[in-house]
């Protein structure tokens, strides 16, 4: 009756499957719903969505097929968070900017229009001064000659060494939610688990209990040992932003396949090539850093330390102090790689780019002999490869 | 069968009421997600009272086993009561140790049972249990028995978020997130927990509090729990409304923020906002 709805489900991707619509079936037949809309929709939402995340989709899709209102415009995931506009247009512009836009009737004004225009526009766009679109001279839109204005869903960097980029995906945390794919990574992560037994002793020791009860002529002698525990700690840097912005699907899979691998994973952020300060949260990276420093004190030499980045930046990125794109390091990239591995017992660096084109970047190649050939490609086999070294 | 409905104490929104109904009606579980503080414990005591059935709580932590909620074998009793000679070593059955979800199956009457903080266990715990919740019985293996459960218990299981569920966990619940509730609901709620509060003192609390829910980078956005102490200290106090009420800016620290904020650096947050918003206003 409802399968419409299901397949609409499922193409706005909320994982509904048979199971939950024979139990929405089921229990609109028990009279939970009776005839009301109302309760129908919150039903079909218990029993069809598992996951706060997709209830936003649920509902379109929801709308649209009980309401015939208008369909859902594009990708469903397009949503522009306000607090993400606000807080962009807060970095971007300065004091007098931010005056200059009051004077136009505030920031509110200026979303209010974006809003609008959003509404109004359909379809894509590309130039022009009014749309929202690409290459245009409107302050929304991407690729477009205004830096301060608002950059919307640019799929990738445009130039591989963008010096600054503020596009959607910057604002987000590496999702490590995605399972698609990750099974293979898992398995191959599994390489690295070593088991050891620490903690308290739960365990019946049964061979030790045999063999001490025989000693004591027969008399119950209990003996105890501590249950196994994957004992591998594992400390991931991740690149983000910049020229990884292709990249950063697939450095989303690992993620999420070593979070669920290890007990000790600790993960930090870098942009291009770590320097003194690293980040946890991408989200917040400019108020929440943390010092390198810091970082090796907390962590100690018995972790692993794993560098996902494609290392394609400026050679002066890697050799100068100050060559940051970002801020001015006191001391080069290279001192701060150097330092990070000589302190890790175990180091290695994943590249998610093609490995015959590390030849060409000469950066890559800087970095590479930095970690004495250690690089390894973010593939099946290359994390296979790079396990191995790890566990050696 | 009784429907669940809210409270005096309990104010549920009605797709709550629905998502809990289903699952009564179809006997699957429901899993309950939400902010910290919003009611999903509270939540199993008031369905298992709305319901007139007796609760069994099964709190999770980092190390329990699914195991454990089934039964335990006792081995090492029955060695040691071997060595002693007790004649009940002869029946393994004496060492079986019921767990709470054996104890739901066998109950002579139906009940409610509460599996709380699920995302706290190992990440194979809700797979562990795939079976037992959906078809309700277990077999135990040391005493070659099937344990069926008489009525099928209502499971209620929250969770918060730290851990991600298995797929197939999923699909044999019932979900529902329960939403930080808006600001007439929370008047309902906070009416239902003190009906003597005074009017003008609760509004002005009110204010107060979702103004702090909208301080932008608070770590912990304090939620309806942390409402209700902050309501009680300031009843307690006496203090008058007024004092919750902001001069010329549009922010202040509220009196006794401590039951509100829970963090060290909300509260520094917070006192630097509140010194620009008062150097603002000159």
């Amino acid at each position: 009756m409802f399968a419409h709805f299901i397949l609409a489900l499922r193409q706005a991707g909320v994982p509904a499957s048979i199971t939950e619509y024979l139990a929405l079936m089921a229990a609109m037949k028990a009279h939970v719903a009776d005839y009301s809309v109302e309760d129908f929709y919150y039903l079909s939402r218990a029993a069809l969505v598992k996951d706060e995340r997709h209830l936003d989709r649920f509902d379109r899709v929801f709308g649209e097929c009980f309401k015939g209102l208008e369909a859902p415009e594009g990708d469903l995931r397009k949503e522009i968070p306000e607090e993400w506009l606000r807080k962009m247009a807060e970095k971007l512009l300065s004091p007098e900017e931010m005056q200059q836009i009051k004077a136009m009737g505030g920031l509110e004004a200026l979303m209010d229009r974006l809003r609008e225009l959003l509404r109004e526009q359909k379809g894509r766009h590309q130039g022009g001064s009014k749309w929202i679109g690409t290459a245009g001279t409107s302050p929304f839109g991407a690729y477009g000659y205004n830096p301060e204005g608002v950059r919307i869903g640019q799929d990738e960097s445009r130039h591989r060494s963008a010096v600054k980029v503020w596009d959607r995906r910057e604002f987000r945390d590496l999702d490590d939610d995605i399972e698609i794919g990750t099974r293979n990574i898992k398995l191959a992560l599994r390489r690295l688990r070593r088991f050891a037994r620490q903690g308290a002793a739960t365990e019946l020791d049964l061979p030790d209990t045999i063999r001490s009860t025989a000693n004591n002529a027969g008399t119950l002698d209990l003996k105890l040992v501590p249950e196994r525990h994957n004992t591998v700690k594992v400390l991931l840097f991740l690149d983000v932003g910049g020229s990884m912005d292709e990249h950063v699907r697939i450095s989303a899979e690992l993620f999420s396949a070593a979070r669920s691998e290890f007990k000790h994973l600790e993960y930090f952020y870098f942009h291009n090539c770590p320097y003194e300060r690293v980040w946890r949260n991408n989200r917040r990276r400019h108020d929440e850093q943390m010092s390198t420093w810091q970082v090796l004190r907390t962590y100690g030499p018995d972790y692993k330390l794993i560098f996902v980045g494609d290392a394609a930046m400026s050679p002066y990125e890697v050799e100068m102090a100050g060559g940051s794109v970002e801020h001015w390091n006191e001391e080069s990239g290279r001192v701060w790689i150097d330092r990070l591995i000589s302190h890790y017992r175990r180091s290695a660096w994943l590249n998610p780019t093609p490995q015959r084109g590390w030849g060409h970047v000469h950066s890559t190649n800087m970095i590479r002999a930095l970690l004495e050939g250690r690089m390894y490609p973010l593939t099946v086999g290359g994390i296979d490869a790079m396990t191995r070294e790890l566990s050696r | 069968m009784a429907a669940f409905k809210s409270t005096e104490r309990y104010i549920a929104t009605r797709d709550l009421e629905v998502a809990v109904n289903a699952s009564v009606t179809l006997q699957r579980p429901l899993l309950v997600k939400g902010e910290p503080g919003t009611g999903k414990t509270v939540l199993a005591y008031e369905v298992a009272q709305a319901l007139g059935h007796p609760l069994i709580e099964w709190h999770i932590k980092s190390t329990t086993k699914a195991q454990q909620g089934l039964y335990e074998y006792d081995a090492v009793s029955r060695l040691r009561d071997g060595q002693l000679g007790d004649p009940r070593v002869h029946d393994i059955a004496n060492y079986i140790v019921r767990g709470k979800l054996w104890d739901a199956f066998e109950a002579p009457e139906p009940v409610v049972v509460l599996i709380d903080e699920v995302d706290k266990a190992d990440i194979e715990f809700p797979n562990d249990l795939l079976l037992e919740l959906d078809r309700m019985q277990f077999f135990v293996y040391e005493t070659r028995k099937t344990v069926v459960a008489t009525h099928r218990p209502v499971v209620i299981i929250t969770s918060n978020n730290e851990k991600e569920l298995p797929d197939a966990f999923l699909r044999r619940c019932f979900f529902h997130y329960i939403r930080f509730p808006d600001r007439e609901t929370m008047e309902r709620i906070v009416q239902a927990h003190y009906p003597d509060i005074r009017r003008d003192l609760a509004r002005e609390a009110l204010n107060v509090f979702f103004q702090i829910r909208e301080v932008p980078g608070l770590k912990k956005k304090p939620a309806t729990s942390e409402l209700l102490d902050w309501l009680k200290l300031l009843m307690v106090e006496d203090l008058p409304p007024e004092a919750l009420r902001s001069k010329e800016t549009h922010l202040v620290i509220p009196p006794l923020h401590g039951a509100l904020l829970k963090n060290e650096q909300d509260v520094h947050l917070f006192e630097r906002l509140a010194f620009l918003a008062r150097r603002g206003g000159h």
